[in-house]
């Protein structure tokens, strides 16, 4: 009974961090309706920028990570408006595509500066400190800062989004390009801010995923279908939604790799397409599409 | 100098050429009405002032600046708005939200603050905090006009605000626009309702097909010369 | 190639026609060229035929990907899930059910289309770009599945034992004919097998785009709803396209594993491998075209001779390509030329043509 407990729990907590991986595509379909086939490869170069400016500053990664935030966000800003910007408003092709090499190209040039090694990012004695719960139950702390920081994250998406002329602007111009120029808002300038907060929200993503488990160049397309099967279980368009579609993913992973350790990620897999079959439209549907 | 002029305008949709070399002239705190049938040109005309349409730099000024090859935020930003055909609020923004993203690009001090224009449209304060999609038509296009007046344009752009209303909510309209003018703003509608064009504006130019085949003032046209113009039969 | 005529008024005809002169030319010269593809075994080396055998899967698999994406408007990402598929039922069928190579990959492409079927169900639900994503977590699914069957060798995979690979239909009479050993004559046949394979799909492709369902699929890439609006069932087109994809891909997939003979789920499944490169070819040659797919898989089987050594840089170059092909020429290096000359070397564009009576 506690293995399964304990499987729920773990599940619950890599929700957290699934969440977080989802926060950032959902942020970018909702706004330009721009699929970021990238979107995994981003995360682990994310890390890999973490991991570089910590070894390089001598720092943990968490002040790592702090210290790339705005760097990243810039990243962000800059391929938005330098190369998606290009691809939007011409149809389905040119940003799947243009996305798709460009995960290629991250995944390979990862590969061509790092090497395909297994890296980790080391935070010191908080990666194996655990709370207890009752005698055999343990809380990791790493974990539960995770789906901690997914909820902060969200909470700030949703005052973004819901409280600021920089969210109303995000919505108008989902809602209505033509017209919300009309408002003197410079799209292309608001898609690119919103692609540098998907940076911000990526590179938090990035830290925890490099402090739980070890990463390397070729494991980002795996993380872009865990952030998608969020997303479309959530409902496209709300923040929470994805929260709930990540810990759905996360639950269903752990308690299939307590059945067998090999079912881990197909079981993951298999609720998503259990969801698409029942639910088509995701657990929280907008009201209006 | 006028304030806002047009110059041998012409706009295109692909092939399709929807306007023939328009003259226009707005003098500064004058009310002009553009009037013509379905088709005539007149909201392409208000799209190529507002830079939805984009021609060459000479074909519009703006006191005095060439604003033909304007991008629309960037029109918007010097100060002219449009209240645009169909309304086309935004359908995920609350009331108020409509009307405060009106001055994202410009926000500059001006006789239409956000009291002032609840104070013009009573009805809307009530639902400021609703969803813009739960509103009656009329309410709707309220929310439009404050949208693009919350900013104190310079000019402000009409098009067909009188559409689908019926004649009490249309008279309200212009009411309210009368007393827009009345605040400094240099207005332009385009309207096929011609009482109501006839009765706000101080000039009027008639479309007929991509051109514009009358202008005058309202009282030394005769109904037969309008007629005419407008119909082109 | 006349295809409708009416009569107008007596003054002379409407014809529709898609041939032009330099298609004429070029489909005789289509002619020629397949007879000597198919007499090559008879002057060339092993090497070559093993070049061009991969260059004819990836050819066919650029065309199924190109009618899916360039034309259906089904952007898959996950078509690794049917040659995997493919691969696995060649080996299935072998291994397990002792049944000849050439008629097992027949089969794997009725079965693939028999798996395209549920499948179709649960990602049509999802639209465009969400499609795209869909169809990769199914891929991933079947990878998964396929590592789960420990008669083909769970996850590290399965070999083709020679008394399989070397009892193919029509292994002794080509030995005979060519006089050459077993392994060669195998290549031989794999040779043909593939060049029937690329042919076939060029000509399924060619025929489908010439025919009324072809319209319809042209009216749905060129827009959706005005397909809808004409009474075309874009559902229905669609899920015909998706299962004739599947097909051809499973037979597709199963070749190539009858050619490697050495099967793994990472491998059959590899998204890379059998859906990355096919789309580089597809976008760099010229998407929505069939002369697009022929063109981008000669310059990528140029590429890959001379710059796959360098591995991730190549591939980072590739990437690059296909970034920039899609943001300058979107309609690739064959629209470019074809609008830049006007040239339809497989037409399938129909032309009204006046002619005027004698």
């Amino acid at each position: 009974m506690t293995l399964w407990a304990n499987a729920l729990m773990e599940g619950v907590l890599l929700g957290g961090l699934y969440a977080l991986f989802a926060a950032g595509l959902s942020l970018i379909f909702g706004i330009m309706r721009l699929v970021n086939l990238a979107h995994g490869d981003l995360i682990i170069l994310a890390a890999f920028v973490v991991l570089s400016v910590a070894a390089w500053l001598n720092i943990d990664p968490f002040a790592a990570t702090l210290a790339a935030l705005p760097i990243m966000f810039l990243a962000g800003f800059a391929l938005q408006y330098c190369i998606l910007n290009r691809t939007l408003g011409r149809g389905l092709l040119p940003p799947l595509l243009v996305t798709f090499g460009l995960s290629i190209i991250i995944e390979n040039g990862l590969l061509e500066l790092y090497s395909a090694d297994s890296r980790r990012l080391h935070g010191g004695s908080i990666e194996t400190s655990s709370i207890a719960l009752g005698h055999s139950i343990g809380i990791g702390v790493v974990p539960l800062l995770t789906l901690a920081s997914a909820i902060v994250v969200i909470l700030a998406l949703n005052f973004i989004f819901y409280r600021t002329a920089l969210g109303r602007a995000f919505r108008a111009t989902a809602d209505d390009l033509e017209i919300s120029q009309l408002m003197g808002i410079d799209h292309p300038r608001i898609f690119s801010i919103a692609m540098g907060l998907a940076f911000v929200v990526i590179t938090i993503a990035a830290l925890y995923l490099g402090m739980r488990a070890n990463f390397d160049p070729t494991i980002g397309p795996e993380r872009l279908l865990y952030a998608f099967e969020a997303v479309i279980i959530g409902g496209l368009g709300s923040f929470w939604g994805t929260l709930v579609g990540g810990i759905i993913i996360g639950v269903a992973q752990t308690v299939g790799a307590q059945i067998d350790p090999e079912w881990q990620i197909l079981a993951g897999h298999v609720a998503f397409l259990a969801v698409l079959v029942f639910r088509p439209r995701g657990l929280f549907p907008l009201p209006v599409d | 100098m006028a304030l806002l002029e047009t110059r041998r305008l012409t706009a295109f949709y692909g092939d399709f050429q929807a306007l023939y070399g328009i003259d226009t002239v707005l003098q500064l705190g004058e009310t002009v009405a553009i009037i013509g049938a379905n088709g005539a040109g007149k909201s392409t005309y208000l799209k190529s002032i507002a830079g939805l349409i984009r021609g060459p730099a000479e074909s519009v000024w703006f006191d005095g600046q060439p604003i033909g090859a304007r991008q629309a935020a960037d029109v918007m930003k010097r100060g002219i708005t449009l209240v645009p055909e169909g309304r086309r609020l935004f359908p995920s923004l609350t009331v108020e939200e409509n009307l405060l993203i009106g001055r994202y690009g410009r926000n500059v001090p001006g006789p239409w603050s956000l009291d002032a224009i609840y104070t013009l449209f009573p009805a809307l304060k009530a639902r400021r905090n609703s969803a813009s999609t739960t509103l009656s038509g009329g309410e709707q296009q309220m929310v439009a006009i404050g949208r693009a007046l919350v900013s104190n344009p310079r000019v402000l752009l009409c098009d067909e605000i009188s559409l689908g209303l019926a004649p009490i909510v249309i008279r309200d309209l212009y009411n309210a626009l009368t007393q827009i003018k009345a605040a400094g703003t240099s207005v332009i509608v385009v309207e096929q309702d011609i009482v109501q064009a006839l009765r706000v504006s101080d000039r009027i130019y008639c479309f007929q097909e991509g051109r514009c085949s009358l202008s005058g003032r309202p009282t030394d046209l005769s109904r037969e010369q309008i007629h005419l113009a407008y119909f082109g039969t | 190639m006349a295809k409708h005529s009416k009569s107008l008024a007596g003054t002379g005809q409407y014809r529709i026609v898609t041939g032009t002169p330099v298609s004429l030319v070029a489909a005789g010269g289509t002619l020629i060229l397949v007879a000597v593809l198919t007499a090559l075994p008879f002057f060339a080396g092993r090497d070559l035929l093993e070049n061009m055998i991969f260059v004819f899967y990836m050819l066919a698999l650029a065309q199924c990907w190109n009618l899916l994406a360039g034309y259906a408007g089904l952007v898959s990402v996950g078509q690794q899930a049917f040659v995997g598929l493919g691969g696995y039922l060649l080996f299935a069928l072998t291994i397990i059910a002792g049944i000849d190579p050439l008629v097992a990959i027949l089969l794997a492409g009725a079965i693939s289309a028999l798996f395209a079927l549920p499948t179709a169900l649960i990602v049509f639900r999802l639209r465009g770009a969400y499609f795209a994503i869909g169809t990769w977590v199914v891929a991933e699914v079947y990878r998964l599945s396929f590592a789960q069957f420990r008669q083909l060798g769970g996850g590290t995979g399965t070999s083709l034992g020679p008394d399989i690979t070397n009892a193919v239909f029509g292994i002794d009479w080509v030995k005979s004919l060519l006089d050459v050993r077993t392994p060669a004559a195998r290549d031989v046949i794999s040779y043909w097998a593939a060049l029937a394979l690329a042919v076939g799909t060029l000509l399924l492709v060619y025929l489908i785009l010439r025919s009324r369902r072809g319209l319809a699929l042209g009216a749905i890439r060129d827009s959706e709803e005005a397909a809808a609006s004409v009474g075309v069932n874009n559902a229905r087109v669609k899920l015909v396209v998706y299962i004739i994809v599947a097909a051809v891909t499973g037979m597709i997939g199963a070749l190539i594993y009858l050619q490697k003979a050495r099967i793994s789920p990472d491998a059959a499944f590899s998204v890379l491998d059998w859906t990355a490169y096919v789309i580089f070819i597809v976008v760099i040659g010229g998407i929505g075209t069939i002369e697009g797919p022929i063109l981008g898989t000669l310059i990528f089987y140029l590429l890959q001779n001379y710059l796959a050594s360098y591995g991730p840089v190549y591939l980072i170059l590739l990437g690059a390509l296909a970034i920039l092909v899609m943001l300058f020429a979107p309609k690739g290096l064959w629209g470019y030329v074809s609008q830049r000359y006007g040239v339809e070397l497989l037409p399938i564009r129909r032309r009204l043509v006046w002619k005027k009576d004698p």
